[in-house]
């Protein structure tokens, strides 16, 4: 996915956004670089080796001006900081350089490699590393946005929707886990990445649902979560023993999916549902790459659930409602949940059914379900007795509201009665 | 929670194999059946669909062709589906596409080994 020209890009930004920008894109990447450099028992070191670096960026861009290439420039002082900093600490030079093997000679001097290739090997060495099985699910996820992507943790915490210390405590464990099962940063084997990789893809998926679905009302946090997912997705894509068919097909979804980014919030922040959605606002280009990606994964004898919700994503691209477009999604669902349920996929198939067959099948096979404790299943009933019996559909949605918390949540049901306080008026009417 | 087979059984003869899109409509009420009990949590296993060649192996190495499709109710694939009770299965039963066709859907509780 090329950028337009960082030159470019940079000039068009005021230095107050800059060092903020450049923060969150390349803290990690020397980070990552280093902690594969001393083993990841010594993040600390070279967390704070990189903070000092900024440190001096924003002290002295602010003094002389920006330097011609801020990226190289911290890149440099990043090296010049750690080569400082070894030559201090003479012991924990020795250590590593007699500890890790990654260094070819154990006395000659430390290269220190920020080369594009380096910083993409080290982070995908992380992104394995950060899916070690002995770290539980939630933790890689939370552990992702701290050591891949830059996320702090109030982000984190606000992305998840839960306190500060839930969040600090649930890193420490991971990384302290990381530290005594002395989890190193390598490249994963070719055995590990069959192992790992679908917890690597849960993660990213994870990670870009955050985002996607996240009831925070941070419109900028929800994207760059999203964004973050795509970059790393697009390292596994890049890298020739990772290009695997459930890699694109994940990418291909979260193409997809964030096509409808500028479309689906409203100005109040409430979610404008894809019903209601101006599709001149979705993204062609972001669409076209998934569709790039979608054909990538097809080649292969695997069909992984992200293949089905690729799919089922690519027939939302595409507006219209035809009786074919909502019999595939419908089918795609059928197969989706035999391979894994989930209440959100039982829902949406219980939605592609009112869409094929009518609203009154759909209503049926909605009521087995067994998921009236969830908001979203009283919505869904809401808009399917809508307009076939109105009494039925207020009551599900005020069910619905009384179920969620979120304030966004709130706003997109509120208007769903509002509009069905509308439609309950032309009977009426028409008696009067 | 208990896991039950469904049994699938029907007279293959009396079912003509009809056009390609026949059986591609055939397969969608299937599909649409089944994924109605993957949407409750209760598919255990999607199970299988098998030919209707065969081979019975008695005991002194008696080998017959057979069962034959001229059997009435020959098996023509197996589900299984997770309820608490007979009753709850047999709620499941119903729409089942195998009526359609004359056919009937034999429930077996599975006892775990």
């Amino acid at each position: 996915m090329p950028l337009t020209s960082k030159r470019h890009f940079y000039f068009f930004m005021k230095e107050n956004e800059l060092i903020p920008h450049l923060f969150r894109t390349e803290f990690r990447k020397i980070v990552s670089v280093l902690s594969k450099l001393f083993g990841i028992e010594h993040i600390e070191i070279a967390e704070d080796i990189v903070s000092d670096t900024f440190l001096s960026a924003s002290e002295l861009w602010g003094l002389k001006g920006l330097p011609e290439n801020p990226t190289a420039w911290l890149y440099t002082v990043a090296k010049n900081k750690t080569k400082d900093y070894l030559k201090r600490n003479h012991l924990f030079a020795q250590k590593i350089a007699t500890e890790i093997k990654y260094i070819s000679t154990a006395t000659a001097e430390i290269e220190i490699d920020l080369s594009t290739k380096n910083i993409n090997d080290s982070q995908l060495a992380m992104m394995f590393t950060v899916c070690n099985p002995c770290i539980a699910a939630e933790a890689q996820v939370g552990l992702a946005l701290n050591l891949l992507c830059g996320f702090g943790i109030n982000e984190i915490a606000s992305a998840f929707l839960t306190n500060k210390d839930v969040i600090y405590k649930r890193l420490q464990r991971a990384k302290e886990k990381l530290r005594t099962e002395k989890v190193r940063i390598i490249p994963p084997t070719l055995l590990e990445i069959n192992e790992r990789l679908p917890n690597v893809l849960s993660t990213l998926y994870l990670l870009f649902n955050e985002g996607y679905y996240s009831s925070s009302q941070n419109f900028t946090l929800q994207k760059e979560l999203c964004l973050e997912a795509m970059r790393l997705n697009y390292l596994l894509i890049e890298n020739d023993i990772t290009n695997k068919p459930s890699a694109n097909a994940l990418l291909s979804l979260m193409c997809f999916h964030s096509s409808r980014f500028e479309a689906r919030t409203g100005t109040n922040g409430e979610i404008i549902l894809y019903d209601d959605q101006d599709e001149t606002l979705w993204n062609k280009e972001l669409i076209q790459k998934g569709e790039y990606f979608l054909n990538k994964a097809a080649q292969g004898e695997q069909l992984s659930k992200y293949h089905l919700e690729a799919a089922i994503a690519y027939w939302h691209t595409q507006k219209e409602d035809t009786n074919e477009k909502w019999e595939n999604i419908l089918q795609l669902y059928n197969k989706l949940l035999q391979i894994e349920y989930s209440p959100v996929a039982a829902l949406n198939r219980t939605y592609a059914l009112a869409k094929a067959y009518g609203n009154a099948v759909a209503i049926t096979e909605a009521e087995k379900l067994n998921l009236s404790g969830m908001h979203l299943y009283h919505s869904l009933l809401g808009n399917l007795y809508t307009g076939v019996d109105n009494i039925k559909a207020l009551r599900h949605y005020e069910t619905a509201l009384a179920l969620t918390n979120s304030a966004k949540n709130k706003l997109t049901i509120t208007k769903n009665i509002r509009s069905l306080n509308l439609k309950q008026e032309d009977p009426a009417k028409v008696i009067s | 929670m208990k896991e039950f087979l469904f049994v699938f059984r029907n007279d293959y003869k009396a079912v003509p194999p009809g056009s390609p899109e026949e059986m591609q409509a055939v397969m969608k009420q299937w599909m649409d059946w089944i994924g109605g009990i993957a949407a409750q949590n209760k598919l255990a296993d999607k199970g299988n669909r098998l030919g209707s060649e065969g081979k019975v192996v008695r005991a002194n190495n008696i080998i017959t062709d057979g069962p034959y499709t001229e059997i009435k109710e020959l098996i023509g694939g197996y589900i299984a589906v997770k309820a608490d009770s007979f009753e709850e299965a047999s709620e499941m039963a119903k729409g089942c596409p195998i009526f359609n066709t004359g056919g009937n859907l034999e429930i077996r509780e599975i006892i775990p080994m």
